[in-house]
């Protein structure tokens, strides 16, 4: 007992007796150290930065009264507002717009699925059961039962465990981006993807690598590139994910992805892959299942397939499929899926109606247009044409003095010869800056001399429009 | 060109009356005593703290299940456990896809409770709703709808006004719409092709109902918010936002790249302090002046059923010249005298607001929102939100069951019933929160709110309540961690006009015959109160 209790005292008069062993300009040297800590932890309390003092209360209020915001938004804006085309008839092959009748070569109806009257007549039957709005997110009584019929009749199509519908197509890819990449993981995307990309990558606050439009030796680059980088640092390499985002068929430039090659990537550089089928849904493949099916790939190699029922089945929202693994996740973190009222259920029906009418041929059908309509379109030689020649979104652009106010009139001269066209709108906050085009869009409605006297008619008013002098000398 | 001479020069048919008699150039203004509504009320809030003991079992019952939870996850890593199998197709020696503590909770605490959300109704979404029952699996997977339903009294629907019906005016406008006049939808964005005469004759409206000049409306709410407010404010701009805003204006806020600062919910004194060292100190760093601030509430709280105190924050706004952005989802149709929001309900004039926000899922029984400001921010949007330019239109059916139903509202169709079920629905609210409020139960929100959360604090109490809940055919919203505080577990119930006295009197005596059980009389104020 007593050896122990002076073992105690001892060390406690060694660790004293150190203090005096110190030499002096180490005390120093400490203290120093502790009031410096101790007033940057000050200086951030007050937050006033540099200078010592605070402001006082009236200094403050001379700041305040000092201070002057920009407007909300730069003024003037209503003044300089574009007249905007305003429709009056339904949007389906013809078009009534500001009154005119017109073809139309505009709006991304390319099944021609809107106006088939018994679409219209599950709308309205879908109605008088459900009425129009679903009042509530999908967890709180917003379920209706006809949306676990469609998101199981969409995974039977595209041969999944599992699909999710949202009730917007743009919110669709851009919370199932977020939902599963985060801060620190890394997102692999094509420069042209569409907007709602851009959107959901930002979203996820995850670090983005952007390869140029299509092109996969750019990719592999990176890909080299962020696996050095990943050998130096294995510890975060180790819980970093890495996805790949990209667009089956392109908005922006009717491009085709090379999905086979992607997907030999995926295995050899380890990402996910999500594909964006908004456009190709619907378009691509012998069934219409889009880009697995025109490639015929394996659809499990692909994590995830974001599509859109708004363009080739005519109603309203989004969808995005795959294993269950992967898409029951989005049904508690998708913030656009979660966190808002479920689709119309009138909607839903009518995307439940339109999907039994995909058949062989109305896809054949579509696809022989857009050929017809493309080399039509390439034998005009005032214009460039971007676009596959599979793609029912061709974009054209003038081969001199390509602007969108020339653009913007041509479609009007178009109007006025009851062809509805309409130039490609992007906002000025685009990642990367967008050449202004006139976005045609072919349809299934259309037949082969519908679409060779539109082109006709596009290149007359062009001609028109070019050099307008010479329309008066022929006259004359 | 102005717009004025624009629409008309465009096409005749605007010069007419449009459906609702009100021609175009009123715009549908409010009458006589114009924007300046009379207060209804001063703010006024509660909130009470669970008892201890409350809070103590909430502790270990989540604690418990977070146990469980591990030691579940440690029998499926070996092989015991063949419940959620986390195997994926492919992807040998991928990074795990999901590896963080959200993962686990849905895992090991949602999963087992799974069967209280996400019920599949048969019908309209009205006051009666028929739901399909449901098997489950083991550990709730597999899910089977069986084709046997039962009737359940909604009280978790946001169908204020009463407008989810599938007989009445509305939905015979719809179809009709659907039929003859506009069809389906459009397949373009409104900056393209997708502009049609519904869209311009609902925007005149709506900003007659607002009393605001101008308006803009978009296919759906949670957009509106995420899509628009980058176009408001951007790098070096200061956005002042609160910390229980919906997750749309927040993910709105983060796309917009301003800088954001989050203050106590409906704490003025906190949002002055903050507004006051702002502008002293300017932007981190650089230290220039911000370039502009905006300050994004709600009218009322989804979740808290509280409203923002906008005298307050109009008074703030003003001194601090910032902008001000009102979420008004909850709170438009079902406030005010004449539905016209939380402005009416506090007597603030519009114009003081610089963006009124709203959606359309809720009072007005379908989808959408609308941003309602003046000439110059519409004009804006117009060009640059993203919603305008990059996605479909609002479809013309949609489009017009709000017509129809702002009409109602407006009483423009001529039935009164717009402002009888205004009325029916304050009276509703105030006689289950002061019921509610009387036997002891600890209710969030204000006297006139219809989101009325019942605090219930721990999840196994929760769970219990939507048990018998439901076994006793009502159909509650029940809501815990992680969409609130962890002991915020809460129950809500949306009140609406088509809910009837009788009703509304089932469901207060259905909770106190289960009160012996559930224990959900927490209020302590209460106990005082009767004591004294
Ligand atoms: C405050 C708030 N804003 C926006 C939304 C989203 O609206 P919607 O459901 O129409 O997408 C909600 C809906 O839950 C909300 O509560």
């Amino acid at each position: 007992m007593d050896g122990s209790d002076y073992s105690w005292a001892a060390k406690a008069g060694d660790v004293f007796h150190s203090y005096y062993e110190i030499p002096f300009y180490h005390l120093i040297v400490e203290l120093a150290l502790v009031l410096f800590i101790i007033k940057i932890l000050m200086s951030k309390s007050t937050g006033s930065p540099g200078d010592e003092t605070p402001l006082t209360e009236k200094e403050m209020q001379k700041l305040i009264a000092e201070w002057t915001p920009e407007p909300l938004v730069p003024a003037g804006a209503a003044d300089t507002e574009p007249p905007v085309p305003v429709i009056t008839s339904k949007v389906g092959k013809y078009v009534t717009v500001n009154g005119k009748e017109c073809l139309n070569l505009a709006t991304m109806n390319f099944l021609g699925m809107i106006g088939k009257e018994e679409i219209e007549d599950a709308a309205v039957a879908s109605v008088q059961k459900y009425g129009v709005g679903s009042c509530g997110p999908r967890g709180f009584y917003g379920t209706i039962d006809v949306h676990l019929l469609l998101e199981e009749k969409l995974a039977k199509y595209m041969e999944c465990e599992e699909a999710i519908i949202y009730s917007y197509g743009f919110a669709t890819v851009a919370s199932a981006i977020p939902a599963y990449s985060k801060r620190g993981d890394i997102i692999f995307c094509d420069k042209e993807v569409c907007y709602a990309i851009q959107k959901g990558i930002l979203a996820s606050r995850s670090t983005v690598f952007y390869y140029n439009h299509n092109d996969l030796d750019h990719l592999v680059e990176l890909l080299e590139k962020q696996a050095v980088e990943d050998r130096k640092n294995p510890k975060k390499a180790r819980v970093t994910n890495r996805f790949l985002v990209t667009e089956g068929l392109f908005v922006n430039t009717g491009q085709i992805t090379n999905l086979p090659r992607l997907i030999e990537l995926k295995q050899k550089y380890k990402f996910r892959i999500f594909l964006d089928e908004s456009y190709s849904f619907g378009v691509l493949g012998e069934c219409g299942r889009g880009l697995t099916e025109y490639y015929n790939v394996d659809r499990r190699n692909v994590d995830m397939i974001v599509g859109s029922m708004e363009f080739s089945l005519g109603s309203v929202g989004g969808f995005a499929c795959g294993s269950s693994f992967v898409i029951r996740h989005q049904r508690l973190a998708g913030q656009g899926y979660v966190f808002s009222a479920s689709l119309p259920p009138l909607h839903a029906s009518m995307v439940i109606k339109a999907m039994d009418y995909f058949d062989k041929d109305l896809f054949s059908k579509l696809i022989n247009n857009c050929k017809i309509a493309h080399e039509a379109l390439e034998a005009i030689d005032t214009i460039t044409v971007t676009a596959d020649p599979l793609s029912p979104m061709k974009h054209i652009r003038l081969i001199e003095n390509n602007s969108e106010e020339a653009l913007r009139e041509i479609c009007n001269l178009a109007r006025d010869n009851n062809l509805a066209i309409t130039v490609a709108s992007y906002t000025s906050t685009e990642i990367f800056k967008k050449e202004p085009s006139i976005r045609l869009t072919v349809n299934t409605e259309l037949t082969e001399e519908e679409i060779c006297s539109s082109v006709k008619l596009i290149e007359e008013v062009i001609h028109q429009y070019t050099s307008p002098s010479q329309d008066i000398s022929e006259d004359s | 060109m102005p717009p004025e001479e624009r629409s008309s020069e465009a096409f005749d048919e605007t010069e007419e009356v449009f459906a609702n008699n009100l021609d175009s150039t009123t715009n549908g203004h409010l009458p006589v005593n114009e924007k300046v509504f009379e207060p209804e009320v001063e703010y006024d809030e509660t909130f009470e703290d669970p008892p201890f003991l409350s809070i103590m079992s909430a502790y270990l019952c989540l604690f418990l299940l977070v146990m469980f939870g591990h030691i579940r996850d440690l029998l499926r890593s070996w092989g015991f456990d063949k419940t959620m199998d986390t195997s994926e197709f492919g992807n040998k020696g991928f990074v795990p896809l999901y590896n963080d503590f959200e993962a686990f909770y849905t895992r090991n605490v949602y999963q087992r409770v799974l069967h209280y959300w996400c019920h599949p109704l048969a019908g309209v979404p009205g006051a009666n709703i028929e739901i399909w029952d449901r098997k489950f699996g083991s550990f709730n997977e597999n899910i089977r709808l069986q084709d046997t339903k039962r009737n359940y009294l909604n009280i978790g629907s946001y169908n204020y006004l009463g407008f989810a019906e599938n007989n009445g005016r509305c939905s015979e406008e719809t179809i009709k719409e659907i039929r003859s006049r506009l069809g389906t939808t459009t397949a373009s964005p409104r900056s393209e092709l997708g502009t049609l005469k519904i869209h311009e004759e609902l925007e005149n409206l709506i900003a007659g109902f607002l009393g605001k000049d101008a308006c803009l409306v978009f296919g759906m709410g949670f957009a509106t918010n995420s899509m628009n407010i980058a176009a408001l404010v951007d790098d070096g701009c200061l956005l002042i936002s609160d910390e229980l805003n919906h997750a749309s204006l927040i993910l709105g806020a983060r796309l917009s790249g301003a800088k954001i600062k989050v203050f106590r919910h409906n704490n003025m004194k906190h949002l002055e302090k903050i507004l006051k060292t702002s502008i002293v100190e300017g932007q981190p760093r650089t230290r220039r002046p911000w370039k502009k601030i905006l300050i994004v509430v709600e009218g009322i709280y989804s979740m808290e059923g509280t409203s923002c105190n906008l005298p307050k924050i109009v008074e703030l706004k003003k001194k601090y010249k910032a902008y001000l952005y009102v979420d008004e989802a909850h709170s438009v149709g079902a406030m005010g005298k004449t539905g016209r929001g939380i402005c009416e309900h506090y007597g603030v004039d519009p114009a003081d607001i610089d963006i009124l926000m709203g959606t359309f899922s809720k009072s007005f029984g379908a989808a959408g929102g609308y941003i309602a400001s003046n000439k110059d921010i519409v004009a804006h949007l117009r060009k640059e939100s993203h919603a305008q330019v990059y996605s479909s239109a609002m479809s013309p059916p949609v489009a017009r069951q709000i017509l129809a139903s702002t009409e109602a509202i407006m009483g423009v169709d001529g039935s009164g019933e717009g402002q009888r079920r205004i009325r029916q629905l304050k009276e509703n609210t105030r006689f289950f929160r002061t019921e509610l409020q009387k036997r002891g139960y600890i209710l969030y929100g204000e006297l006139d709110s219809p989101v009325v959360p019942l605090l219930i604090c721990s999840i196994a109490r929760l769970c219990a309540f939507a048990k018998t809940s439901l076994a006793n055919g009502l159909a509650p919203v029940v809501v815990g961690f992680p969409a609130t505080p962890i002991l915020g577990a809460r129950a809500r119930f949306c009140l609406s006009a088509s809910h009837t006295r009788e009703q509304l009197q089932w469901l207060i005596d259905l909770m106190e015959r289960c009160e012996p059980v559930l224990g959900l009389k927490l209020s302590s104020r209460h106990k005082q109160k009767a004591n004294s």
